[in-house]
């Protein structure tokens, strides 16, 4: 077992799990996109970002490749893991304005204003759903073409391969596409509708509900 | 070509060889690297050949093309040994009278000389050129001795000797020590120790002994071409360089993963490594000694990020070139998986020197924590174009002014941008910091592969930032939204900016913006990409003020914010801007002061270029 601290609070977990998996053992909810349980972790939405402190200094790293080392000092919501999230959480929204998953984690992390140019891409290019048709379909029909903002996910050619068998999980999966907003107009790229933005009461001590988390600690239920 | 069984042997042939050579007999050399092609050096070339073999020479007079000898300004070269005079600017017209008139006249044809800019004195040899004479040519002097396509010419200047002396006197552990204590790190732009990459690789286990060694030859950087040169003009010190490595780590296997874009690299590397495996310097048993070896070449289809370690290897696996989280190193699971130990050309070229003239001997050269020289393209605005070598803690002054030769047209320096787009604009205020891993670090930029793109007053900083933002979101992967989203919002507002639509708090939210997309990145392309905007507002700030503010582009570079007229004290009425002007948009009678429909002008500058009174004004 490795020891480590997180937010303060001593824990153990074994070799080889990641900074996301211990925290989220303990109770600690760290808002994830990119990232399920069933598939290999990928590192690429960065949401999950925490905070590294070593050395005197610190980093950013995704908790989601993130592996546990012994004595590693992480903060999952230090103040500077928080500003970055919120940027971060700004782009997101920006290059996929009507995903409803998105509004409401942006809503949750007090966003209520996006200071970017709105480039509906209508995919934030997580790759969940390549992952999942290469490693639970083991079929590998979608995959990622192109790079920088021109990445895009595509079956080859254009053409749908033989190796889909519209299982339909990459729609399944899909973060933005599955629940569309369907809120309408949208003033600078949030309406803020999708969750309640007024300060909420915390709670007293965290039992690790798995409920979202807002700007002002955990919502009272 | 007969295989070298021994170190006897290979000493036997390079006897041989340097018998064949008398260096006081007269050789030409012409410098036939992309720097020289693209100025018909290979038409010079032939030329010389042709003219030899007409007037009977060829076999009393030498000839050698060689890769490029660092000087691109004044290619095509022709230089004459012994005596080393250099023409420059040479066309096949030229060839005869050389030949007639130089080589066997032995005459010197002033004409053909390099110029000195500063003292305006013909300078006959090469060696007197400032632009050589100031630099530490360890590693590019070999260009101007070999051609690339002679493993002999190698041979001729010790080549291959620290491969022997690692193989048969020194044990692996000894060569990384020797590194180490050399001080080398590495020169791709990370600037990590070399020793400590190797040892980490050497001693990472590997079930089946697999261990690589891979040279990253993706240069990518715009205006920087120093790996290019090393490739093409001396191919064999990197080879050389990779075997005593891949013996130091344990490693049988080694890619050269190379840019398609440069195809002289790519053809002269595999005809080195040829001549290598014909002589038994590359392949199983080198010289006799049990150690088997061999590289290949793998080409990039050029992605920028390719140049990164991680993406690197998933290209060189067949797999999309994007990079991967390095918590486990590539020194412990690298390609396929294996140990995999990669090292920039530059750096592997270094790795002979120093085993074969000692630790001692290159951490005498240069600075506290960074030891021997460096190779910079110092491009841009600058009189003298082409590769530097400097030791370590020279100033870029001494680069700009004493080797580059200041700035063109009598123009003031305004900034240099070192360590290519991820770098950052240092201002003249800085000019005499001390060029080193640490410094430039310490001035928010880097020395990144040594790309040195000087920028004289007419260049405006928002506008630079704004060209290197749009060449990063470009080349990066896509794969993490800072660095894909980020940098692309980041050009959206720099665009805006420089077209006049800035808005006050533009300024801080680059700010914030490039704080996040340094930090949150996955890879180094992100994790350096804001650097252009970051350095260019911590020491240019007032110019972005005032394109929001003002609405004016000080350096009259942003086409939205300016407006060309003709000062009426200074137009003769001579009608050559009139005549430029692609859109018919000066009107005036000859002899009277000529005038710009404002409406119809495209503000291209010809009219301000064409003008010989400096009557067309910016404002």
């Amino acid at each position: 077992m490795i020891e480590l601290t997180i937010d303060g609070i001593n824990t153990r977990a074994p070799e080889g799990t990641t900074v996301l998996e211990a925290a989220r053992e303990m109770g600690i909810v760290i808002p994830t996109l990119c990232y399920h349980e069933g598939l290999s972790p990928y590192g690429a939405c960065r949401v999950c970002i925490v905070e590294v402190v070593k050395d005197g200094g610190s980093s950013l790293e995704a908790s989601c490749t993130l592996p546990v080392e012994e004595g590693q000092v992480i903060l999952t919501n230090s103040e500077k893991v928080s500003k970055t999230r919120r940027v971060i959480m700004e782009l997101l929204v920006s290059s996929c304005p009507n995903s409803k998953t998105l509004q409401d984690m942006a809503a949750n992390m007090g966003i209520n204003k996006v200071r970017f140019k709105i480039k509906d891409r209508g995919c934030i290019l997580c790759g969940l759903c390549v992952r999942y048709c290469k490693e639970q379909m083991q079929s590998g029909g979608i995959g990622f073409v192109g790079r920088g903002t021109s990445r895009k996910v595509a079956t080859a050619f254009d053409i749908t391969p033989e190796e889909c068998r519209n299982c339909g999980g990459c729609e399944w999966i899909c973060p933005v596409c599955e629940r569309a907003c369907t809120a309408g107009s949208l003033v600078d790229g949030l309406c803020g509708g999708c969750q309640n933005l007024a300060p909420v009461e915390t709670c007293p001590v965290c039992v690790g509900c798995s409920e979202s988390v807002g700007p002002h600690g955990h919502r009272v239920y | 070509m007969k295989r070298l069984r021994s170190v006897a042997e290979l000493e036997k042939l390079r006897a041989r060889v340097a018998r064949q050579r008398d260096p006081n007999r007269i050789c030409i050399v012409t410098s036939v690297g992309t720097c020289g092609l693209a100025r018909d050096a290979d038409g010079v070339a032939q030329a010389i050949s042709r003219t030899l073999s007409d007037l009977g020479l060829a076999d009393t007079v030498d000839f050698r093309t060689t890769g490029c000898q660092g000087f691109c300004e004044i290619e095509p070269v022709v230089v004459i040994y012994p005596q080393r005079i250099v023409y420059q600017h040479v066309t096949p017209v030229d060839v005869p009278k050389i030949i007639s008139e130089s080589v066997v006249g032995g005459k010197v044809i002033k004409k053909l000389l390099y110029v000195d800019p500063s003292t305006g004195e013909k300078v006959t040899r090469e060696q007197d050129i400032p632009f050589y004479s100031k630099q530490n040519r360890l590693v590019l002097d070999s260009n101007r001795l070999v051609d690339p396509h002679s493993i002999d010419d190698y041979l001729a200047i010790g080549g291959y000797s620290a491969v022997s002396k690692a193989l048969f006197d020194m044990e692996p552990m000894e060569i990384i020590d020797e590194i180490r204590q050399a001080g080398l790190r590495g020169r791709g732009g990370g600037g990590f120790p070399t020793a400590r990459k190797w040892e980490a690789c050497r001693s990472a286990p590997s079930l089946d002994g697999v261990r690589y060694v891979i040279c990253n030859a993706d240069e990518g950087d715009p205006g920087a071409y120093m790996d290019r040169s090393l490739l093409e003009g001396n191919p064999h010190s990197v080879i050389e360089g990779m075997t005593i490595g891949a013996y130091a780590i344990g490693s049988h296997d080694g890619y050269v993963y190379v840019r398609h874009e440069y195809p002289l690299a790519v053809a002269n590397l595999g005809i080195a490594l040829e001549q290598a495996r014909e002589y038994s310097l590359l392949g199983e048993n080198i010289l006799g000694s049990g150690f088997d070896f061999d590289i290949k070449i793998s080409r990039g289809g050029g992605a920028f990020i390719c140049g990164e370690s991680t993406a690197l290897m998933a290209s060189l696996e067949g797999k999309i070139g994007e990079p991967r989280p390095k918590h486990v190193h590539t020194v412990t699971s690298g390609l396929n998986g294996k140990p995999s130990n990669l090292n920039n050309v530059e750096t592997w070229a270094n790795v002979p020197l120093i085993i074969n003239n000692g630790a001692d001997w290159y951490s005498g050269i240069g600075t506290e924590a960074s030891k021997g020289t460096k190779i910079f393209s110092l491009v841009g605005k600058i009189n003298n174009t082409g590769l530097v070598e400097v030791p370590m803690g020279i100033t870029l002054r001494e680069i700009i002014y004493d080797i580059g030769g200041g700035i063109p047209d009598g123009k003031r320096f305004k900034a240099v941008q070192t360590g290519g787009p991820s770098g950052g604009c240092i201002p003249e205020s800085l000019i005499d910091l001390p060029v080193d891993f640490d410094r430039l670090t310490e001035a928010g930029s880097m020395m990144g592969s040594g790309g040195m793109i000087v920028m004289d007053e007419d260049t405006c900083m928002v506008d630079i930032a704004r060209y290197f933002v749009k060449f990063l979101t470009e080349e990066s992967c896509g794969k993490c939204v800072p660095c894909r989203e980020g940098l692309d919002r980041m050009l959206d507002i720099l665009v805006d900016i420089t077209e006049g639509r800035g808005r006050e708090e533009d300024i801080e939210l680059l700010e914030e913006l490039g704080v996040v997309i340094r930090e949150a990145s996955l890879c180094a392309l992100g994790g350096t990409a804001p650097n252009p905007v970051l350095s260019t507002i911590r020491y240019f700030r007032d110019e972005y003020e005032a394109h929001i503010r003002d609405g004016r582009c000080p350096a009259g570079v942003c086409k939205a914010l300016i407006t060309f007229t003709i000062d009426e004290d200074k137009c003769t009425g001579c009608r050559v801007c009139a005549r430029e002007c692609p859109q018919a948009a000066i009107s005036g009678e000859k002899k009277l002061l000529h005038t710009i429909d404002q409406d119809k002008c495209i503000k291209c500058g010809l009219c301000r270029d064409s003008c010989k009174f400096d009557a067309v004004t910016i404002s």
